[in-house]
């Protein structure tokens, strides 16, 4: 961190550190914990910062090792039904012959839908109607960029059952988002 | 592991195979499959779309407000 970057000026990431936060949590008071002891963090660290990246990079570095602790705590304190997960449910996105039951369309312009605020309001909508553990498991996945072994093992959990998790989370995610945004004539045309 | 894959075993290995290292045989499976399967082709790209999209999660600065 320059010399320029006062406590003030950290600051300013917090709201964008909060939806990271809430994304993975769900939980309003433990995600502003998690951002609290982050900047707190950063203040207090403020030297180790190399300057070879971001600040805001480097603020969700910190923020995701706060995020796993949270985690941690919280599997030690609660921890998931270890039935196995079969993903007998997943039968319902599929025929009996195993063909796609509704395949999947072309969507237009994906890359562009990054730029815009309402696409990501629409994943986040997404996310929230999957199961609960299902999108803890895929946001530790793809928003945090753990690995498997670790969520598994975070979530006290089978590999196996990790796997069906993530790919229940794809199916569901992938046909969520062309109902609400791809098809709904949200993403821009073209 | 049988050659001749349904969309439903595909698009499971098209997932895991985000996760974990398919075997030989699975990756020739999937690829013998997914080369004629105009579905399971887009389920590909999709699901590779949203490692990109939470990665780039939460977007650009403007959603703060400033």
């Amino acid at each position: 961190m320059s010399a320029a970057e006062t406590p003030l000026e950290l600051e300013q990431h917090r709201p964008y550190l909060l939806r990271f936060a809430l994304l993975q949590l769900r939980d309003r008071g433990a995600a502003e914990d998690a951002v609290q002891e982050t900047l707190l963090s950063a203040i207090q660290g403020a030297s180790q910062f190399a300057g070879q990246s971001s600040v805001r990079t480097w603020l969700v570095g910190i923020l995701k090792h706060k995020i796993v602790d949270g985690i941690r705590k919280a599997s030690r304190e609660r921890p998931l039904e270890s039935a196995e997960d079969g993903g007998e449910d997943l039968d319902a996105f599929f025929s009996e012959d195993g063909h796609f039951a509704e395949a999947p369309q072309q969507w237009a312009s994906p890359e562009r839908s990054l730029d815009e605020r309402r696409f990501f309001e629409a994943l986040e909508r997404c996310l929230e109607s999957l199961p609960r553990n299902t999108a803890r498991a895929f946001t530790m996945r793809e928003l945090m960029g753990m690995e498997t072994e670790e969520i598994c093992k975070e979530l006290r959990i089978s590999t196996s059952n990790c796997w069906v998790m993530l790919y229940r989370a794809r199916m569901s995610l992938r046909a969520c988002l062309e109902q609400t945004w791809f098809l709904a004539g949200s993403a821009r045309n073209g | 592991m049988a050659l001749r894959l349904s969309c439903k075993e595909a698009s499971r290995l098209i997932s895991e195979g985000m996760d974990r290292h398919l075997s030989v045989p699975e990756r020739i499976g999937l690829r013998l499959h997914v080369s004629i399967c105009d579905a399971c082709t887009k389920f590909t790209s999709q699901a590779a779309f949203l490692r990109r999209a939470l990665k780039a999660y939460p977007g650009s600065d403007d959603r703060d407000g400033r």
